[in-house]
């Protein structure tokens, strides 16, 4: 017996350069959304396209949908702008654009020139809907399952490979309802 | 040119200083204002706490902070606000749960152990020693050889 104690340290040592090794992989940028599994929260906030039209979460319940934060001061939503395109021309899911502290005019110009992926914008001018969400950047992306209850969270640019993943996820919430 | 260039340098420090203003009616409130912009920090640019942070979210959940001071709420009220929102991320000073728990009590249970191990050591030790300690009783002869060997010494 106290020769296999000997071995305690070599032990700890291993388990503790695993943990650091996986550490290596991990971007510490990513947070974990403190919504997930919970429901999207409530809101009454204006159309960015119908100004006069106000929206609120019954808009999207019933689907899956994607929720996908972006603004104009955004050099990254420009990035994933036609990731963002090729998502709707797939045809499988709804995107929804939360439009962060922007301004309305240049938005709407940005949907003009580089096409509208979305099936709606939520002008949220004030960044106050972001806030409830957690946001604390641009560009993020939520999947909301039939309910409205947030799934996932994408920080970052979406990519062709996010979108595999994201369609997996979809897929597996297609599956369990 | 120099002067120009002095000029431009302390221009660039102004311009980054830029610090928000918020004004209170009150000095307590004021005071819990710091304190929470100071122990929370900023989602955004990570190793800032929100007073330090000139981020867009920073001002945000600065600006979210002084209105729920200014609508009375509670500090705890408003850290849970927070929390809700942006996870135990934003606390400098994260709570119990447990998910941390490992963290929390990790450093005791290790502690403890090291002593458990410590005290287990001493003992087995201890009682090793105290088997040598005790001799073997000597029969008349074995008395006598020792006697022999212990005078030769003296010589």
């Amino acid at each position: 017996m106290p020769r296999l104690l000997l071995f305690i340290p070599l032990a700890l040592f291993i388990s503790l350069s695993f943990f650091l090794w996986k550490g290596l992989s991990i971007d510490p940028r990513e947070l974990p959304s403190a919504l997930i599994d919970k429901p999207f929260p409530e809101f009454q906030v204006a159309a960015l396209l119908e100004p006069e039209r106000i929206l609120s979460k019954a808009d999207f319940i019933g689907k899956p949908v994607l929720v996908n934060v972006w603004a104009t001061w955004c050099p990254s939503c420009r990035q994933e702008h036609e990731q963002l395109l090729r998502i709707a021309q797939d045809n499988k899911i709804d995107i929804i654009g939360l439009n962060y502290k922007d301004e309305r005019e240049a938005a709407t110009n940005w949907l003009r020139q580089l096409g509208n992926p979305y099936a709606f914008n939520i002008y949220d001018e004030a960044g106050m809907l972001g806030l409830d969400l957690g946001v604390y950047g641009a560009p993020e992306t939520y999947l909301l399952d039939a309910q409205g209850v947030v799934r996932h969270r994408h920080v970052g640019v979406v990519t062709a490979q996010t979108w595999v993943e994201l369609q997996a996820m979809i897929q597996a919430l297609g599956v369990s309802q | 040119m120099l002067r120009f260039f002095i000029l431009v340098l302390l221009s660039i420090t102004s311009a980054y200083a830029a610090i928000d203003t918020y004004e209170f009616k009150d000095k307590g409130k004021e005071l819990r204002f710091h304190e929470l912009s100071a122990d929370m920090r900023c989602p955004k640019c990570q190793n800032q706490n929100l007073a330090d942070s000139n981020a867009a979210i920073a001002t945000d959940l600065k600006q979210k902070i002084y209105l729920m001071l200014e609508a009375d709420k509670s500090d705890t009220e408003i850290i849970d606000y927070m929390v809700a929102r942006y996870g135990d991320f934003v606390l400098y000073e994260p709570r119990f749960n447990a998910q941390n728990a490992v963290l929390w009590l990790g450093p005791g249970a290790l502690l403890l152990f090291g002593l458990i191990i410590v005290i287990w050591l001493t003992r087995s030790r201890n009682k090793s020693a105290a088997n040598t300690e005790q001799a073997p009783e000597l029969d008349a002869k074995q008395q006598k050889q020792l006697q022999q060997v212990l005078d030769k010494g003296k010589k």
